[in-house]
């Protein structure tokens, strides 16, 4: 007999590693931790690879491929903060690519970056960080502190209100589309293997196979893989640089 | 309340939060009412918009999506508060004898 009971555990990050002493837990390395350093090793090897012995005139197919990666998100970068602004396009890149592929994660089994909100968050801090920066830049300390109190003092709380509402939106929406796919994901694959039980019990079958091999997960996740993982995952990766280069650029103009 | 045991006071009362869960989850949802008909209008304005100006569809579409993606915030953060409240069960903790 196979299990027939519903059962669905996706509240909080995974945690892998767990360092206790006595009973009492100190710290634990979640899964978010590992994969992230997964893909910093992996994109390390790679982009190795794309740029080793570069030539004048492109030879090989992986320099062409490097150099149209490199060009895409330099005019992406100049089109939408201004050529004085271009030297953002590494970061720009880099946040695409960690996002992009920290959220296809799930598409080999791992649980994908974004679904904690550690992650998205501290991406949303960066660009926080960077505004603030950039603000101070163009209007100078004092005009920053001023500019909350524009146009009338008396709007400050909401002109600050807004400030943080910026990352925390920024941080809320890329996690709420990730882990909402991943929890809908979840449900499902609860739900067909719970289906797949009933039909080996209902038909008597019982091979160890079974255990692992449920006959309704083939082929019906991989629909909905189609758009919580690769649609959602790559529009809001875009849309997360989108923003940040368009807050970033806005806070570098002065007033 | 009189005549039951102290476990059967509990259960009532886990009941009773766990309904409120249930329904609270179900009124969340509710915020999806909004980004629906926000990006069923930005969709209908960028197809007007690629109907008059057929060569602008690259420009309307993707900043159609970027538009979509954004109104969506206030939906994914309703969803958010439903998820929270039918998987982590954050008021059961409050029941103490």
């Amino acid at each position: 007999m196979y299990n027939t009971e519903l059962s669905v555990e996706v509240a909080g990050p995974r945690k892998m590693i767990t360092f206790s002493r006595g009973g009492e837990e100190l710290f634990a390395i979640s899964e978010t931790v590992v994969t992230g350093w997964l893909i910093i090793i992996v994109l390390f090897i790679v982009i190795k690879f794309l740029t080793k012995d570069l030539k004048v005139k492109p030879e090989s197919k992986r320099q062409v491929l490097a150099e149209w990666f490199v060009e895409f998100f330099t005019n992406l970068v100049k089109e939408n903060m201004g050529e004085s602004m271009a030297g953002f396009a590494p970061y720009i890149a880099t946040i695409f690519t960690f996002a992009l592929t920290g959220s296809l994660m799930s598409v080999i089994g791992f649980r994908s970056m974004t679904v904690d909100i550690n992650c998205t968050g501290t991406w949303a801090l960066l660009t926080f960080i960077l505004i603030t920066y950039y603000k101070i830049k163009a209007n100078g300390a004092l005009g920053y502190f001023k500019s909350f109190a524009q146009p009338v003092a008396i709007i400050t709380p909401i002109n600050i209100l807004s400030e943080v509402a910026t990352p925390t939106a920024m941080a809320l929406r890329m996690f709420g589309n990730i882990s909402s796919g991943m929890i809908i994901s979840s449900i499902i694959y609860a739900a067909l293997t719970l289906l797949s039980n009933l039909l080996y019990n209902a038909a008597g079958l019982s091979f160890a196979l079974f255990d692992y091999f449920k006959v309704f997960q083939v082929g019906i996740p991989a629909v909905l893989s189609v758009y919580f993982d690769f649609f959602s995952g790559t529009i809001q990766s875009y849309v997360f640089i989108m923003l940040t280069m368009a807050y970033v650029g806005d806070a570098a103009k002065t007033e | 309340m009189q005549g039951m045991t102290t476990e059967q006071v509990m259960l009532i009362a886990k009941a009773i939060v766990l309904a409120g869960q249930g329904i609270g989850a179900g009124l969340a949802l509710i915020a999806g009412i909004g980004p629906g008909i926000g990006e069923g209008y930005a969709v209908g304005k960028a197809i007007e918009t690629i109907g008059r100006q057929p060569e602008a569809r690259s420009a309307a579409t993707s900043t159609m999506f970027i538009g979509c993606a954004v109104a969506e915030s206030t939906g994914i953060y309703g969803l958010l508060v439903g998820i929270i409240l039918l998987f982590v069960n954050p008021f059961l903790k409050f029941l103490t004898v």
